[in-house]
């Protein structure tokens, strides 16, 4: 079973058509890069597979669960992480993962193990006490992720999670990426460096709010005859009309 | 001569606990008429070391000075002559292009009409949409704007804080054609970035980390300054692939690369044959080695393992 | 000069873009004096009460009908009984009990000497005062017109006159309340806003490492709400005047004046406080926290100082809407000369160049 199906969404505001009869699937256990230029509807496309907004047109559904009829049960299915915002910076690390724990309903005793496991895995046991905000982005980063996947949901959207942070860590993160696909968890990404869309199993490219290109980044490559990522993204949002006009 | 002048600059800032140090003796020039990259991720310094340079902080200790002037003592001359763009820099949403524009004109006492030959190449491209609210723009646009405004006052040096930053491929591709046109005008620029695919775009490029400079180089220099032959390696499944090679003790890093693994060996001389029999040995049959150059990432993460 | 006037006019587009903001800043003062006119007036009118008059006789009746005349009374029962009395109460049919002490006439004439009895329900005891001056004023009244056509020596011992406000208008208090508010919230908040607003997007950045001298950057953020509180002034004293009919006493031109030099004092506040808040958020509490709250609750516009405990009456000294309160209650209702109020004007003087120097030097040419 796939764990995303997408069939002719659209979402419009006014007259203006955000997200324009995109269709496809993402399998379960698979990396999908969600790619597409500032504007392109990326944002607008992840709302609505997040429950977050409705659709005007088409038919999804979300971890088996209908787009409209069961928003609610998408919800307590995906994890969620942005770069903006994922954790509170006034709190310590320890109450984060209690917070998060606490929304998704899971017990005490889950929480407790599931803190003491996290910290461990990240290396953050002594730090468990401090302010999130006294952490470096990297590591908040690398938290915000685990904490995402607290309730082990699905799915996990991360919208450019990694942003302003060192090649390190960088890397560091997409290994837990990796480690969570390789769990069973599907991911589910955005990014504006194009070489991470390599580590993906699959990537799409928005341009006006259709998916212009889907495939492998190998096979994407040979089709727009481009060498790296860079290129095929290059070559596909230069067609892009909208946006400045 | 040279342009900016940074000689053993310190800063630290409060924290709840003691201070963090932003920056550690920080020391580097700029040519006149250089695109300066300061390369870096988030939380590595560079925010304060722009700061300083356009005299909006004091350092602790060390000097600096930008087109001749000292940033402490002669901070009014200096204000005078660069152009800056903060990274948070947002413009006045509810101004239009053109009132934003003519408004940082007037902020440094010239009009638009002044200086119109530096900025046309850019204007030229958002001046259909002068009478948009600057709220209402794309990232892109927005950059393209914020870049007029730092430059409508003809600066000799122009500081530009992560321009770049949130801003897609496209957007980023023809922000730095832009400012590789605006060289040719003899502007020196200085910009930052955590961008490392953008340090090659540089004439000379710093890499900063937690307030230390880890090099300073052409992007070439740079990259050739890794040192050690750099493999680029295949396999069907690269996550068993990476675990392997990392628990090899014959590899001294190994690190995803788009769809490879870039690896680096204890031994320079080190015999593949050796690695691929071994990987092999623990069901990875179809490991394809290869050498490659090296990115500027690969000399990056190579002197911050140092 | 040219950039000064630039940057208020960047300063007007500002305003005037964001019609939400602007619509309240023009709206609130005039909705302020309707529910305050209106509203919360402790003004009573047609309130009803009762008579239990033991007496019945010329002067009784004289005085009654002069209490229903009034409009502040409906006499809704002839009372026979006491015990009557404190059912009607009991119901809350009635609000007041007047009542009249047997041969009422006959002691007023022979003693020169005789008692009213007022009783009110004091549940409310505001209005229950309000209530019981008022029918004094009415009995007195009577009283002295009875003197006045008689020529005789009848000798009334308790004299009270409504000073300033002989109809106790609730309105006339609350005018120069009202306009201290309004003052508060336009000026220093809303330019504390302002200038904090540009911190927080980064452009206070470029504007720094501009040339230009930071001062006049924020004396022209000063300018537009200066205007904007110009027009809310002669909107508060036009509906004042012309609705709620409060007559102004004193000379106009001064008290236009105080007004608008009180909104100097505050304007240099707000700038106090973008020196200190670093997010329109802090910007927005300290003002509502430390300028608004006293403006209510101090300056003797909501409470009399008098009334309040000595500690508070000294606070009350550091909170300059209550010299303006003073200064404007002085010129508006009683009609005082400048030769009254000046003591009170240096004062506000004396705390708008202490706001302003503290405030310019705490003004960061630099971001630390």
């Amino acid at each position: 079973m796939n764990a995303i199906a997408v069939q002719n969404l659209t979402k419009q505001f006014g007259s203006f058509t955000a997200v324009d009869n995109i269709s496809f699937d993402v399998k379960r256990g698979e990396i999908f890069g969600f790619l597409g230029a500032n504007g392109a509807g990326k944002t607008t496309a992840m709302r609505m597979l997040c429950g977050l907004s409705f659709p005007t047109r088409g038919e999804a559904t979300v971890a088996g669960f209908d787009l409209f009829r069961e928003a609610e049960k998408i919800k307590k299915s995906i994890g969620y992480m942005s770069q903006k915002f994922s954790l509170y910076e006034d709190l310590t690390i320890k109450e984060n993962i209690r917070f998060y724990g606490g929304i998704y309903g899971l017990t005490d005793g889950q929480i407790k193990s599931k803190t003491d496991f996290m910290l461990q895995h990240l290396g953050l046991s002594e730090q468990a006490n401090t302010l999130v905000k006294s952490l470096p982005l990297g590591w908040r980063q690398k938290l915000s992720f685990s904490v995402a996947m607290v309730h082990e949901p699905q799915i996990v959207f991360l919208d450019e999670p990694t942003g302003g942070v060192d090649p390190v860590t960088r890397r560091e993160f997409w290994t837990m990426i990796y480690e969570a696909a390789h769990a069973g968890t599907t991911v589910f990404v955005t990014t504006h460096y194009m070489d991470e869309a390599e580590y993906c199993d699959r990537v799409s490219i928005m341009v006006d709010g259709r998916i212009d290109a889907l495939g492998t980044p190998t096979e994407l490559k040979e089709q727009f005859s481009a060498s790296d990522m860079a290129g095929v993204f290059l070559k596909l949002a230069r067609r892009a009309k909208r946006g400045d006009d | 001569m040279k342009s900016v002048i940074v000689n053993g600059v310190q800063k630290s800032f409060k924290a709840n606990k003691g201070s963090v140090q932003a920056l550690k003796e920080i020391s580097f020039d700029v040519e006149q008429g250089e695109l300066f990259g300061l390369i870096g991720p988030d939380g590595a310094g560079k925010t304060t070391l722009f700061r300083i340079l356009t005299t909006l902080m004091i350092a602790d200790s060390g000097s600096a000075s930008v087109d001749g002037f000292d940033v402490v003592k002669d901070f009014k001359a200096i204000r005078k002559r660069v152009g800056y763009m903060p990274g948070r820099f947002s413009l006045y949403q509810d101004l239009s292009v053109e009132e934003n524009l003519s408004f940082f004109a007037t902020l440094f006492d010239t009009t638009i009409e002044e200086n119109y030959d530096l900025v046309k190449d850019i204007y030229i491209q958002i001046e259909k949409f002068k009478h948009r609210k600057a709220g209402a723009l794309s990232g892109g646009m927005k950059q393209k704007l914020a870049l007029c405004c730092a430059l409508i006052h003809k600066p000799s040096v122009l500081f530009l804080d992560e321009p770049t930053t949130g801003v897609d491929a496209v957007s980023r591709q023809e922000f730095w054609e832009l400012l590789r046109q605006l060289q040719k005008q003899n502007i020196t620029i200085v910009v930052s970035t955590p961008y490392m695919d953008e340090a090659s775009l540089c004439d000379r490029v710093a890499l900063i980390q937690q307030g230390s400079l880890l090099d300073i180089d052409t992007p070439k220099g740079i990259m050739n300054k890794l040192g050690k032959p750099l493999w680029s390696v295949r396999a069907s499944d690269m996550y068993v692939l990476m675990k392997e090679l990392k628990s090899m003790y014959e590899v001294f890093s190994c690190y995803p690369f788009g769809q490879e693994h870039h690896v680096i060996f204890h031994n320079d001389g080190q015999s593949i044959l050796e690695i691929e029999t071994a990987l092999k040995k623990k069901g990875i049959a179809d490991a394809q080695f290869k050498r490659t150059e090296p990115t500027i990432e690969d000399s990056f993460m190579k002197l911050m393992n140092k | 000069m040219k950039q000064f006037i630039f940057f208020i006019r960047k300063e007007f587009f500002h305003l005037w873009r964001d019609k939400k903001t602007l619509f309240i800043l023009f709206g609130l003062p005039v909705a302020q004096i309707l529910i305050f006119g209106f509203a919360l007036t402790n003004e009573v009118k047609n309130t009803r009460i009762a008579i239990l008059d033991n007496s019945k006789d010329e002067t009784t009746n004289a005085i009654i009908r002069q209490l229903n005349a009034s409009r502040y009374f409906d006499i809704v029962r002839d009372i026979k009984s006491d015990h009557e009395l404190e059912a009607a109460f009991r119901e809350g049919k009635i609000r007041m009990a007047v009542v009249f002490p047997t041969q009422f006439q006959y002691l007023l004439l022979h003693t020169n000497r005789a008692a009213v009895q007022l009783v009110t329900d004091a549940t409310d005891p505001n209005v229950a005062n309000t209530l019981a001056n008022y029918a004094t004023a009415i009995v007195m009244d009577y009283q002295s017109s009875m003197k006045g056509h008689q020529d005789l020596p009848y000798t009334i011992n308790t004299e009270l006159r409504m000073l300033y406000n002989p109809q106790m208008k609730g309105s006339y208090n609350f005018v120069p309340g009202v306009m201290a508010m309004v003052l508060m919230l336009v000026c220093a908040m809303m330019t504390s806003i302002s200038i904090v607003r540009e911190k927080e997007m980064g452009t206070m950045e470029v504007i720094l490492v501009s040339p230009i001298v930071p001062i006049r950057v924020v004396i022209a953020k000063m300018v537009p709400y200066f205007l904007l509180s110009a027009v809310n002034i002669a909107s508060i004293l036009l509906l004042s005047f012309y609705v709620l009919e409060v007559p102004i006493q004193g000379n106009l031109a001064l008290l236009v004046g105080e007004c608008l030099f009180f909104t100097i004092t505050v304007l240099a506040l707000g700038l106090l406080i973008s020196s200190v808040a670093d997010s329109q958020q802090t910007a927005m509490l300290i003002s509502l926290m430390g300028l608004f709250l006293p403006t209510i609750m101090l300056s003797g516009f909501m409470f009399p100082v008098e009334n309040m405990p000595v500690p508070l009456q000294v606070v009350s000294n550091l909170v300059p809407a209550k010299w303006f309160y003073y200064i404007v209650k002085g010129i508006m209702i009683k009609g005082l000369g400048f030769e009254f109020v000046w003591k009170e004007t240096l004062i506000l003087a004396g705390m708008t160049l202490f706001f302003m120097v503290v405030s310019i030097r705490k003004f960061k040419t630099r971001l630390e």
